[in-house]
């Protein structure tokens, strides 16, 4: 006799052992270590960081190896274990203007306070594959200049704002505390605090391509990179016993302050506009993505008129998030053949409504034509 | 909790996970039927001039994230100091500002000033816990709505003379309104916006 | 300093009674009394990340996991079944966080979380059934912006969904609409009643049962209270119907259940069975019992 296909206890246990098993892989081969995972696959960990939002290098690691290297899986674990955490208070927020920066350029101005640092980066390299990393490629240490930890290095949008020429950062929203968007629904219209929250969040790919997109006509920015500066800042907190701010640790952040289009009025002189992007890590592809995308999503703020996707909020907002549109996107996996059985009856309905109408359509015309 | 000797505190819900879970089955239940007194057998003991009913449901319900609102007669720094230290609520001098609310029955009128919430975010609304002295025993209401199989019964007493009237008015708001708890002792009654209260 | 990062060590039983923490719980709580109070309206929740996919249930388990305690018995469905794969993972899941006694049995369950079905079984007072919700705006199809559609809902401005219903007659000769079929609540909201097939929307109309609704990804929870009037939005000239088969079920009989098709070889035969698994054995169980005291009585 038939029976029914399900799953049960014993099939699910089989399915996360054999997960468990392939993860592993060949036993023959070392087991990876997290402090591998997190020195040589660094920018994983800082990609799973930043969209998992919560600064662990640890636990990103960990995420990225029991994720077998799907870091959609990675973010998903990482926010899964952040939601359970307590919290203590709000950090004081960063300033970008402190950090000691590895790696910080403008292409606004050939020369600007504290230099042009290129620092690592991908964009020189040749992209030739290094066969030598297939064999043990020990490098040797790289040569660094001395950083000099107690300059401070001006942001370049700071100079504009000075001269007038670019407009003031958009101000704080008033007062109020700002919503925390891992516990208020998001709700539209979103202010400036909620979407960046949900930018940063939001997944590499999907800005990329939205960002991309207002490059090819799709809400146009007029982009510049007026910076974007890697490096690490020192994060403050204010114990309520203490009432002053203390230092609490010291993260790596990656920064894009992006220069756009210039507005004005008879009344205002022309100024050029902001588009922020913020990063764990080094992450410069998320950081200057999610400034383009904010720039875009401030079209109705600056009254242009909302004609793409990147430019519109809702849009954007609810559909950024990976761990949303994955699990979404995959639930698709689980049974429906109770509601594709409802369907089934009534197409078969629908059809068969049809059909009796042809015959009956068929029949009258074979009667009239009989009747002729 | 600095400025707050905790050692003159009543203590709150013994078994913080447990206990409140009970206690908001009971308070859902409550909602769920309309009408209904539902007692709260694990309530923790009262602190005066609160009722037993009133203190756990401030315990279950109220933190940080829900401003409440004190009638003077509750305002009292021992019901202060323990609702501040086991709840973390911000109390409010203003009606308009707050989720939640403890009323006294002579209030007139009761619900006004509280927050209705808007007809795009009902939601956003303010649910009044108001203390009388029984629930049982006073001159007889009708009730029908959701949660309520054809009609219900309501006989609190101490419910001013305007109260029936006040009630048609904040139902006739639906969506929007405030919600209702009656509280004497260890009981209590719910009344949500939904319900039509008629004589 | 711990020699390596994973010497670090964290600890793994470290979270609270039903996985939320209480702060969580308290905010869910409190959205739950709101929709009890405005019968079929959304209400906004911070809903959490929860240790499983959205669109897999995290709504519904937000829910369960706020409500439930060491008193309640748990049944989880998916499809009408209690052994798919999700439903054991849920059930698994407060098993293990809550501690709570689990069912299988519709009479037996205080709780009941469910994925696209209600059980066959008449629920009674005192029940309360979680439903997973993937889309919790009916109207979200017809127009995807929330800022519109709050707008229609605030207004009571349902002709979009009138109209949607009455295009599927001009276009199919009838409502075409199978699962997922929108209900009035208590004359005020449309509602999506989650995808369960229409058979099942009539079981939704003055349920002794509470009905919470939760939808994760959404941030949305909502209710039906007990004995709540629940209409299938028709029309006078076409009124709402349920799916009917002309078959019944191979293994206990039934006429009047929801039935699942399968399909058992080359060739395309279809077999039917319940889609309610404990509806099916429950029965299978009295006819086996009615033909043993049958073969009693004649020895």
């Amino acid at each position: 006799m038939y029976v029914a296909v399900k799953g049960g206890e014993t099939a699910i246990a089989h399915s996360l052992d054999l997960l468990a098993d392939r993860r592993r892989g060949d036993r023959d081969i070392p087991e990876v270590t997290l402090e591998q995972i997190d020195a040589q696959l660094s920018l994983a960990v800082d990609r799973v960081m930043t969209e998992g939002s919560c600064y662990d290098r640890a636990l990103a690691a960990l995420a990225v190896k029991q994720a077998r290297g799907d870091l959609f899986e990675a973010v998903f674990l990482l926010r899964a274990y952040r939601t359970t955490l307590p919290r203590f208070g709000h950090s004081r927020p960063i300033d970008t203007s402190r950090m000691v920066a590895e790696r910080r350029i403008s292409s606004t101005f050939k020369d600007i306070p504290g230099g042009q640092v290129l620092g690592p980066t991908f964009d020189y390299t040749h992209r030739l594959l290094d066969f030598s990393l297939m064999a043990d490629g020990e490098r040797p240490i790289a040569p660094t200049a001395p950083v000099d930890a107690a300059q401070e290095l001006p942001r370049v949008g700071d100079i504009l704002e000075r001269e007038g020429m670019l407009e003031p950062p958009p101000p704080a929203d008033s007062g109020a505390p700002t919503q925390d968007i891992t516990r208020d629904p998001l709700a539209f219209p979103a202010s400036r605090a909620v979407r960046l929250q949900n930018l940063a969040r939001g997944d590499e790919g999907f800005l990329l391509a939205l960002g991309y997109s207002t490059q090819r006509g799709y809400g146009n920015n007029h982009p510049f990179v007026g910076e974007v500066r890697y490096g690490s800042v020192p994060v403050a907190f204010v114990p309520e016993e203490l009432g002053f701010a203390i230092e609490i640790a010291e993260i790596d952040v990656t920064e894009c302050d992006m220069v756009n289009q210039f507005a004005g009025s008879h009344e205002v002189p022309p100024q050029f506009t902001r588009g922020y992007g913020l990063a764990f890590g080094h992450s410069e592809r998320k950081a200057m993505s999610m400034a383009l995308v904010d720039r875009a999503l401030r079209a109705e703020e600056l009254s242009e008129v909302v004609t793409s996707p990147a430019q519109d909020e809702e849009f954007v907002l609810a559909h950024s998030d990976s761990v949303e549109a994955s699990g979404f996107v995959q639930h698709l996996k689980l049974p429906h053949y109770v509601d594709f059985q409802s369907e089934l009856v009534v197409v078969r309905t629908l059809r068969e409504e049809v059909e009796a109408r042809r015959a009956k359509d068929a029949s009258l015309s074979a009667l009239g034509q009989a009747a002729e | 909790m600095s400025g707050i000797a905790s050692r003159d505190i009543a203590p709150g819900l013994a078994d913080p996970a447990h206990d409140s879970q009970r206690l908001f089955r009971t308070i859902l239940d409550a909602f769920s039927h309309p009408g209904r007194i539902v007692s709260l057998p694990d309530a923790p003991a009262a602190v005066p001039p609160l009722s037993r009913a009133a203190t756990a449901f401030v315990l279950t319900l109220v933190d940080r994230d829900t401003p409440l609102w004190l009638a003077p007669a509750f305002d009292t720094p021992a019901v202060r100091d323990f609702i501040r230290f086991h709840t973390g609520t911000l109390l409010v001098g203003s009606e308009s500002e707050a989720l939640f609310a403890l009323l006294t029955p002579d209030r007139s009128p009761l619900f006004d000033a509280f927050a209705i919430g808007t007809d795009a975010y009902p939601d956003r609304s303010a649910t009044l816990v108001v203390e009388v002295p029984s629930l049982t025993g006073g001159p007889p209401l009708a009730l029908r709505g959701p949660g309520i199989d054809g009609q219900a019964q309501l006989s609190a007493t101490g419910l001013p003379e305007s109260f029936v009237a006040e009630r048609a008015a904040n139902h006739a708001l639906f969506p929007c309104g405030v919600d209702l708890v009656l509280t004497a002792g260890a009981e209590l009654v719910a009344l949500p916006r939904s319900i039509v209260v008629e004589r | 300093m711990p020699d390596t990062i994973a010497d670090q060590g964290r600890d793994e039983g470290a979270y609270n009674y039903a996985y939320l923490d209480e702060q969580t719980k308290r905010m869910i709580r409190r959205a739950i009394l709101k929709a009890v109070a405005v019968p079929g309206y959304q209400v906004p929740f911070g809903g959490r990340e929860m240790p499983l996919p959205y669109g897999w249930g995290t709504g519904g388990i937000q829910i369960t996991a706020s409500i439930i305690g060491r008193d309640d018995t748990l049944k989880v469905i998916d499809q009408g079944a209690d052994d798919t794969t999700n439903a054991v993972s849920i059930r698994r899941f407060f098993a293990k966080v809550a501690g709570v006694a689990t069912t299988t049995r519709t009479e037996e369950a205080t709780v009941i979380q469910t994925r696209h079905r209600v059980p066959e079984t008449p629920l009674r007072e005192g029940q309360i059934l979680v439903f997973q919700v993937p889309i919790p705006e009916p109207l979200r199809m017809l127009e995807p912006r929330e800022t519109e559609t709050r707008t229609l809902h605030a207004l009571s401005e349902y002709g979009v969904m009138q109209v949607s219903l009455y295009e599927s007659i001009a276009r199919h000769g009838r409502i075409s609409k199978a699962y997922n079929y929108p209900v009035l609540v208590n004359g005020r909201y449309i509602m999506s009643p989650s995808p369960i097939p229409k058979f099942d929307n009539p079981k939704l109309d003055r349920n002794p049962a509470l009905q919470l609704y939760g939808a994760g990804r959404e941030k949305r929870i909502y209710a039906v209270p007990p004995h709540t009037p629940v209409k299938s939005l028709d029309f006078d000239d076409h009124p709402f119907e349920i799916e009917r088969w002309t078959q019944c079920c191979d293994l206990c009989g039934s006429t009047e259940s929801f039935l699942d098709e399968m399909i058992v070889d080359d060739e395309g035969t279809r077999r039917f069975i319940c889609s309610d698994t404990d509806y099916c054995q429950e029965r299978q169980e009295a006819q086996r019992l009615e033909a043993q005291s049958q073969k009693g009585e004649r020895q």
